[in-house]
């Protein structure tokens, strides 16, 4: 008997007993729609993942304070004696390895420029934080070392800023009010989009440092003269991240004067281990996930089992009048175990259809990019035709082993 | 030549549970090629049984038994599916068709797990729809057919891949008398043509259509006449 036939013969099967196969099916329908989302979601989130490397950088470095003890009492994070300008230098002249070092101060202020004002982050840096924390030029230049030093009034901005103060146009030369202070501006940076977080990234100005700090008050925290709010360093590729840490530590230590034995009182963090902590949660996740949608498609391979031995049972006649008209014992196996693959193959395509569409439902919710790659499909047809087989074969024996006399008497 | 279908001292035992049951016992009879046989007997007197064995249904428990040449008891189950393909051709009392299927996919069945191409598998199977006078209704389902035209369908299907034998077990057991008859019309012309015909029966107006009777009791031959 040919495939066919035999998938004609199942489908008629199917079709007489409409709401029983679709009914079957259900298990499958289920278990590949959430293989699918799963599988989708997965994919969308590594992507956002490794965007958010690619614009963060992921051997960067970020050194904060920590907490301080003051008579037994700790403070907060942050309570500890803030970085210093001297600090950035230090690590910059005295630690291998690093491509770019430079500190950061925040405030958060109105700037205008004619006629229209825009509330946004004002970031104190020194020029080498462009490329440590991956922001590109987009036109124009940054400051240079000088410049910071001499607190000139230079300012580089965002595109969010560029849209919102400049319409759109070139903002080069023009001179903005930050803070009620004039601020040339002399550069701009490529838009970053979203972050992970939902603020946005390109709502933002960077000035010079030791301009921010003493023309707009960013990180004051007296009696420190020079305080910075945290240090970015970028270790460069290849270097054992591990050992620059250990180094910067060792720096910090002596110039913070901390006792041989007592505890840091400053990070040193990167993202390196952040991403890898996240990784791991999201496999956990992702494992548990798969267990789940493998224990839907158990319970729907279970089903469709059990739909096969009804068939079985309720064609032992048929069965019967095919093996005394000359089928083989491999013929009637076959027979069902396609009929058992056409089911779930039914299944799957609609299972595939439902996740697709779950899948655009949570990209529009959890605003994620999901693309249906070739790799989905083949997840939902290589799922359904195991368990066709898989679950469709002791049926399918179970048929070909009847003996064809009982088979024909069977009422 | 030897005959069509020996059989020597066949027997064929059921357990049922603790006791046995001897549903042949020690049988043996030849059947020559062309003839009408028709094997008689109470139920439970073993005719059934004998037919079944005779069309590889079922395996004797001893004895010798060949049909259209072939040691039936030294058959494997694939040879056996191939006996029952290329020599036997089965008309049963409740018809056996497929529902939902129409008169000529029914009649081309054996075909089917011949390895028969379905473009002759039509073909033949139409020309066997015409000899039992079915043409007309080949595109008919068994449910829009009466039992008569359901039976002579079965019979197209028994015919199909030229079997050296045809085996009918109580062919008329559903019908009522006057289509019994043209039923029966239907194997008097095929044993007319060469068709070596078995059937099974209890009804005597149907066994007197063959020319020799087998009649079964207890599992035993008890009377063969011509």
């Amino acid at each position: 008997m040919n495939l066919w036939a035999s998938i004609r013969v199942a489908l008629t099967a199917l079709r007489v007993n409409a709401l029983r196969s679709a009914l079957a099916m259900l298990g499958i329908i289920i278990g590949v729609a959430s293989v699918i989302v799963l599988v989708s979601i997965s994919e969308g989130t590594k992507r956002a993942v490794e965007e958010q490397i690619a614009s963060f950088g992921a051997n960067l470095l970020i050194i904060r304070p920590g907490s301080s003890i003051f008579g037994g009492r700790r403070g907060g994070a942050g309570s500890a004696p803030p970085m210093t300008d001297g600090d950035v230098l230090a690590i910059r002249d005295e630690v291998a390895g690093l491509s770019s070092v430079s500190g950061e101060v925040r405030t958060a202020t109105s700037v205008v420029f004619a006629g229209a004002n825009w509330q946004t982050s004002i970031y104190g840096v020194n020029t080498e934080y462009f490329e440590a924390r991956s922001w590109i030029i987009d036109e124009g230049r940054t400051f240079s070392p000088a410049e910071d030093n001499a607190s000139r009034r230079l300012a580089v901005v965002g595109q969010t800023i560029v849209n919102e103060l400049f319409d759109g146009a070139s903002p080069i030369g023009q001179v903005i009010r930050v803070g009620g202070q004039p601020f040339e501006v002399i550069g701009t940076v490529e838009a970053k989009g979203e972050s992970n977080f939902g603020t946005d990234q390109d709502d933002i100005i960077f000035v010079p440092l030791k301009s921010a700090r003493s023309r707009l008050g960013a990180g004051q925290r007296p009696p420190t003269p020079d305080p910075v709010n945290a240090i970015y360093a970028d270790v460069s590729a290849g270097e054992d991240i591990d050992r620059v840490i250990a180094d910067i530590q060792d720096l910090l230590r002596i110039r913070r004067d901390i006792a041989p034995g007592a505890s840091d009182d400053f990070n040193v963090s990167s993202l390196a281990e952040f991403i890898r902590a996240r990784n791991e949660t999201e496999n956990q996740l992702g494992l548990l996930l798969a267990v789940g949608a493998g224990i839907v498609l158990l319970v729907g391979g279970i089903g469709i089992m059990n739909i096969m031995l009804v068939s079985v049972t309720e064609r032992t006649r048929e069965i019967g009048l095919r093996l005394a008209v000359g089928a083989r014992r491999r013929d009637i196996r076959n027979q069902f175990l396609i009929e058992s693959i056409v089911l779930c193959m039914i299944g799957g395509a609609l299972g595939l259809a439902a996740g697709i569409g779950g899948t655009a439902l949570y990209a529009n919710v959890g605003q994620l990019e999901i693309v249906v790659s070739p790799l989905i499909v083949g997840i939902a047809v290589g799922a359904s035709l195991f368990v066709g087989v898989f679950f469709g074969l002791y049926p399918a024996q179970r048929a070909a082993g009847l003996n064809p006399i009982d088979a024909l008497r069977f009422e | 030549m030897s005959a069509l279908i020996e059989c020597e001292d066949i027997t064929k035992i059921y357990a049922m549970g603790d006791t046995e049951i001897r549903a042949l016992d020690g049988v043996s009879v030849s059947i020559e090629a062309g003839e009408y046989v028709a094997v008689m007997g109470a139920s439970g007197s073993g005719k059934s049984t004998f037919m079944n064995l005779l069309g590889a249904l079922d395996q004797p428990t001893s004895g010798m038994l060949r049909v259209d040449g072939r040691e039936l008891e030294r058959l494997g189950p694939d040879d056996l599916a191939e006996f029952r393909s290329h020599s036997i051709g089965f008309v049963f009392q409740q018809f056996n068709l497929l529902p939902r299927t129409s008169a000529v996919e029914n009649a081309a069945l054996p075909l089917v797990y011949a390895g028969v191409p379905a473009g002759q598998r039509r073909k033949r199977a139409m020309a066997r729809l015409d000899q039992v006078g079915l043409a007309e209704r080949s595109h008919h389902h068994p449910k829009q057919l009466s039992g008569g035209q359901q039976q002579r369908v079965a019979i197209a299907r028994a015919l199909v891949n030229d079997p050296a034998i045809i085996l009918a077990d109580e062919p008329t057991g559903a019908l009522d008398s006057r289509t019994s008859e043209e039923v029966m019309r239907i194997f008097d012309g095929l044993n007319r043509q060469g068709i070596t015909v078995i059937l099974v029966t209890h009804e005597q107006e149907v066994a007197d259509h063959a020319r020799r009777q087998i009649v079964f009791r207890d599992g035993k031959i008890v009377e063969d006449r011509a």
